[in-house]
């Protein structure tokens, strides 16, 4: 059973490979057979599932990279942590495949687009089972190629292509960081496979452990859109919708919060690298939440929303033992209700001629029935609604962070944490009341091609998904929490999951703080937005909001601090080697016979130029000779 | 005659052959592809035959040429060799299948002609490779440049003769320090034996008991040949106008082989004749290779020529290679091995597809394109796997080789190492702006839309377009097939290559490591 478990990621691959390379040929069944292989998959995880019982088992593929005394592998290890990821990679996954069915059937190239997904998929299951670290890299730059690929789907738009450009470089700048981390493994604990490195790293000296803690922070970082890496995955809205909800929301921008679960002894060893963590998680959820308020296009505030959900992962994971199962476990939570929401704004944009910016919305909720109970559910759970799954993935989250020893940092980032669930569901609740309450504020439009097109339900192939993600999300918290059995079924991967034992605030008392401020929340939302009328037209608004609106100027600060030096330093550059390299050669060039009239008599009689080199060189030979002898 | 000197001998056989086909294009082409199927047919007996853990020098074979000075025409290869030969092979039936659509020559030129150069060029460098006396290995450093010298000349762009002269000059005056280190080795070898040799073998034994100083000497002379040939930053500035210039596939030639002959310098010449001077000066390679990376890629996304492009890209890939070679482990050798095999392999693609879009444009002009993956989706596909490839992704053969480059590196020189990384992010800037210029957006540029487009055509949706650009043909996928093949492959097994050169590797980093501290 576990021997053959390369065959989860050989159904994705195969099916890249047949749909990429294909052609036209399989248009008719492409987007069949890039269901199959995933659901193929997630069956052969279920199966895994119930034939194992967690605890780490490593199989070869076969020798990648043999060096001299590098072995590098391609292997997987099938554990509680990396079989959790293959049931909500492909369970997740199938459920977006066959939405992506109905929501990109207009597609001409709908066979690649399936292609792309299965590629994605294939790379993102060798991310979370690879067993060393060089097999994660390769899953780990393999999705941002299918990401790449999928923002980009749209590539006539310039603003797709330069969105799909933006993420695949700044996810570079993080890959760096992760590259970096596996050259200081291999020279100071000699290995990279995670048996030997997670052995060795407690003979390591302190400073190169906290280095490689950071620099593995700064691959999660990127690839999870956390501060100061973020300002990508806004953009990578861009991409069709059903692209939103599986590479942008659920599964691989939390594959940094994998990360440091996975590299746990690496965190255990370092209490410096897990605060860096839990601050990196802090900023980021509140900076997430705050421009998630600004916003006024669906697809972004949801994009907001999820750089600022996983912002509490990686604070949980930054916990080190008292948090890396909470942060899986809102990881999961998270997978369920993001991808049901992203699947319920593309619902809306299906129905919406695929328009984005919620103040043409209104009123929805007639129209569109399942889409508004399955999206609404979807919005409890975000906002913690008690009993639903975020209810409780993220108070455990929040009573973690109180829970911390030092009384400074329980109150720092506890309060973070609070501050951004109020956050949270102000500004969800005014995207519920803007797209769905209050009154219509859109006009019956007729489409491109001359059809009349008014607000409408979407087809089964596409409510189905949606209403199965919404279960997920009212239950699938309840489910994991019963008895600890996720923090149970997680302990072979990464520990025990501990209590604190004291704490600023109770345990108890936390879910009352936390309902209570979020209520504050919805509250604050209604007399903002539900009270009155949304004009269609944004309205001029203070320094706070715009700053909010222009990302907190993250972008502003990238322009000019990198992008703009970056292309002055270039051309600049190209000017000096034109010029001043390249002219000083020239200048030489001409002084041995440079004009073209004395180098057309080279070009018929090199004989002769070359004994009169040769000449030349025999002198340069001499004097070198000379100062041989002599030196 | 070994199967070596078969290999060698053969396309200069071919080349006599086609040039005497001159008048029927069609022929001459079709007999020239023929002989370099059947020289890569060669390789694979050679490949299977080559025993990794044996002697490092196989295949060998000698005759003597001036006795008086004990040179000799000798050859025989180790595994870095063979690999380089095996990439020849592989890339001049791609380039002879290129003539025609892909590669147009200029008007009233004759493929026979053109051919007949690529076969004795193809000849020369794989005899380059396998030279074993160093006179002989300086013989043919320069004898190869004439072919080339003509190629580029003969067949280029517009400033094509300005190029092949400057590429001529800069080789050749690289060579001919070359020629008096080599002199100097043979004195040195002359003083401690009795008598002088230039047997690559021999000097391997004799002069790295030199002096440290003289070493040195000896070290530089051959350097600055190898660092004009790799190129290395400054000594590269012949790169981007000969590649400019030269036809697409020359153009892979150049870049794809003949200019390996620089790093496999370092690797048979510098650090096995003079290892001490190679310790002693690695900061200083190591510090030029460094700013190669920086300073070609940062030029590389200024470029706004196509073939230029590719030009500097390679000599941000050239830093990465030195970096490698220098940093004197066996990780990072073998890295800078098979990132020889693999630069050739990806950047040859690139080359060619580039080609392709210029043989549909007209224009090398960046600028002259845009929005073409609408036009020729298979043919953006095609771009964008050569650009993966370039920027070394995980999955394609250069990650094999720059990972382990930079993984081997930085165990003994962090810091070079660390900021060779930044090559890797501006890696992604530079493929990826080229990508979204010329294939992403809407349908616009000159090239694509017909002169009369104007600047008032940019943004025009593509049913502007004047001229029917067409998808990649039929023979053009059968050059790109098996490079698409070997760049996958490779990227996920490339323990072939790998094992053929680790043996060398080893035994020339040991060399480094053993003389440690003998001197001085």
């Amino acid at each position: 059973m576990i021997a053959s478990s390369w065959l989860l990621v050989a159904f994705p691959a195969l099916g890249a490979l047949i749909l990429l390379a294909g052609g036209r040929r399989t248009d008719a069944w492409g987007h069949l057979l890039g269901c199959a292989t995933v659901l193929a998959s997630f069956a052969y995880g279920v199966a895994l599932f119930f034939a194992t019982d967690g605890k780490p088992q490593d199989t070869t593929l076969y020798s990648w990279m043999p060096v001299d005394d590098l072995q590098v592998d391609l292997g997987l290890r099938i554990d509680a942590l990396s079989l959790v990821f293959v049931l909500l990679i492909t369970g997740v996954g199938a459920l977006i495949h066959i939405y992506a069915v109905g929501y990109m059937s207009d597609d001409i190239d709908r066979r690649r687009f399936f292609g792309y997904f299965n590629l994605f998929v294939a790379a993102m299951l060798i991310l979370v089972l690879g067993d060393n670290f060089v097999s994660l890299y390769l899953g780990w730059e393999g999705v941002g190629l299918a990401s790449y690929l999928l923002i980009g789907w749209y590539q006539w738009k310039p603003s797709a292509a330069t969105a799909a450009k933006k993420a695949f470089i700044m996810n570079r700048v993080g890959d760096v960081g992760l590259a970096l981390a596996i050259f200081l493994m291999w020279k100071h604990i000699g290995s990279v496979s995670y048996t030997e490195v997670f052995a060795g790293i407690g003979d390591v000296d302190g400073g190169v452990v906290l280095a490689i803690g950071l620099l593995l922070l700064l691959g999660a970082c990127g690839k999870s859109g956390q501060f100061p890496l973020q300002a990508w995955l806004p953009d990578a809205m861009e991409g069709p919708t059903p692209v939103s909800a599986l590479i942008h929301a659920a599964t691989m921008v939390t594959a940094g919060v994998y990360l440091i679960a996975r590299a746990n002894p690496i965190y255990n060893a370092s209490p410096n690298a897990q605060l860096a963590v839990v601050i990196i998680g802090a900023v980021t959820l509140l900076i997430g939440a705050i421009i998630g308020c600004a916003y006024d296009d669906i697809k972004k505030v949801l994009a907001y929303s999820t750089v600022s959900q996983i912002g509490y992962m990686m604070l949980a994971v930054g916990l080190g033992p008292f948090g890396y199962a909470l942060g899986i476990m809102h990881l999961l939570t998270h997978g369920f209700f993001k991808a049901g929401l992203f699947l319920g704004a593309g619902s809306v944009m299906h129905g919406m001629n695929d328009e984005v910016d919620m103040r043409k919305f209104g009123g929805l909720w007639r129209k569109m029935p399942i889409t508004f109970v399955t999206f609404g559910i979807g919005y409890l759970a975000l906002i913690g609604f008690p009993f639903s799954a975020g209810y409780f993935s993220k108070d455990a989250i929040i009573a973690a962070a109180f829970g911390q020893e030092e009384t400074w940092r329980a109150w720092l980032f506890g309060g973070a944490a609070v501050l951004g669930a109020g956050l949270t569901a102000f500004y969800m609740t005014r995207l519920m009341l803007m797209t769905f309450f209050g009154k219509q504020r859109w006009t019956e439009i007729t489409s491109e091609d001359g059809r009349d097109f008014h607000p409408h339900e979407s087809p089964p192939v596409m409510t189905v998904p949606m209403i199965l993600l919404a279960i997920g999300s009212a239950g699938a918290g309840a489910f994991f929490v019963f008895n600890h059995q996720l923090a149970e079924w997680l302990s072979p991967s990464l520990g025990t999951l501990q209590e604190a034992e004291h704490g600023v605030i109770s345990h108890s008392v936390v879910p009352f703080i936390v309902v209570g401020i979020s209520a504050l929340g919805v509250l604050l939302a209604w007399l903002v937005v539900g009270r009155r009328d949304t004009p269609v037209e944004r309205p001029e608004v203070g320094a706070v909001v715009r700053a909010a609106r222009n990302d907190l100027y993250g972008n502003t600060l990238n322009e000019t601090l990198v992008a703009r030096p970056g292309v002055w330093l270039s051309r600049a550059l190209v000017y000096v080697d034109n010029k001043g390299v390249d002219g000083f050669v020239n200048g030489l060039a001409a002084l041995l016979g440079g004009s073209s009239g004395r180098l057309r008599r080279l070009q018929t009689g090199y004989v002769r130029s070359y004994a009169l080199s040769m000449l030349a060189g025999s002198f340069l030979l001499v004097g070198l000779l000379l100062m041989v002898r002599f030196a | 005659m070994t199967l070596l000197l078969a290999i060698i001998l053969l396309p200069l056989v071919g080349a006599v052959v086609v040039a005497g086909l001159r008048a029927n294009d069609r022929l001459a082409t079709a007999v020239a592809f023929g002989f370099s199927l059947v020289t890569l047919a060669l390789v694979v007996p050679l490949w299977l035959g080559y025993d990794p853990d044996g002697a490092r020098l196989q295949q060998t074979s000698s005759i003597d040429w001036i006795p008086p000075f004990d040179i000799h025409i000798s050859f025989g290869m180790d595994g870095i060799a063979l690999l380089m030969i095996a990439v020849i092979g592989v890339l001049v039936p791609m380039i002879i299948g290129l003539v025609g659509f892909t590669d147009k020559l200029p008007e009233g030129r004759s493929a026979g002609g053109y051919l007949s150069l690529i076969l004795v060029q193809q000849s020369l460098t794989i005899a380059v490779f396998a030279a074993t006396d160093v006179f002989l290995f300086y013989v043919l450093f320069e004898v190869m440049l004439i072919p080339m010298y003509f190629l580029i000349g003969g067949y280029g762009g517009k400033s094509r003769q300005y190029a092949a002269v400057k590429f001529f000059l800069y080789s050749f005056l690289g060579g001919l320090i070359m020629l008096a280190a080599a002199i100097g080795a043979y004195v040195q070898a002359a003083d401690e034996l009795g008598e002088g040799t230039f047997d690559w073998q021999t000097l391997a034994e004799v002069i790295p008991q030199a002096p440290l100083a003289t070493q040195i000497w000896l070290f530089l002379g051959f350097f600055l040949a190898f660092a004009v040939k790799a190129p290395l930053v400054p000594f590269h500035t012949w790169l981007p106008d000969a590649a400019g210039e030269a036809p697409i596939g020359v153009a892979v030639l150049l870049v794809g082989v003949l200019d390996k002959v620089g790093t496999f310098g370092f690797l048979r010449y510098s650090i096995p004749l003079f290892p001490d001077a190679s310790r002693e000066l690695a900061p200083l390679v190591l510090g030029l290779a460094v700013a190669g990376v920086l300073y070609g890629s940062i030029l590389a996304a200024g470029q706004q020529d196509m073939k230029r492009f590719i030009a500097y890209v390679s000599i941000a890939h050239f830093g990465f290679i030195a970096l490698g070679i220098f940093a004197f482990t066996a990780q990072a050798q073998v890295g800078a091995v098979t990132y020889m095999l693999n630069h050739s392999l990806a950047t040859g693609m690139l080359i060619i597809v580039i080609g392709m879009v210029i043989a549909r444009g007209g224009a090398t002009t960046i600028s002259a394109y845009g929005g073409m993956a609408k036009l020729t989706p298979v043919l953006a596909g095609m771009f964008l796997l050569a650009g993966l490839s370039t920027l070394s992704l995980p999955g394609t053969n250069s990650f094999i080789s720059e990972f382990l480059v930079l993984l081997g590196s930085f165990e003994t020189q962090p810091v070079f190492t660390t900021v060779a990384t930044i090559g890797m992010v501006l890696a992604a800037v530079y493929v990826l702006w080229l990508y979204q210029r010329v294939m992403q957006g809407p349908v616009r540029g000159d090239a694509l839309l017909g002169a009369s487009g104007g600047p008032g055509a940019v943004g025009a949706p593509e049913t502007g377009a004047k001229k029917t650009v067409r998808d990649v043909s039929l023979k053009e996928l059968g050059v790109l097939a098996p490079l698409v093949v070997l760049i996958i492959g490779l990227g996920f097994y490339p323990k072939p290559a790998l094992d053929v050169v680790t043996p060398v590797v080893e035994e020339t980093v040991s060399i480094v490591s053993i003389t440690e501290g003998s001197n001085e």
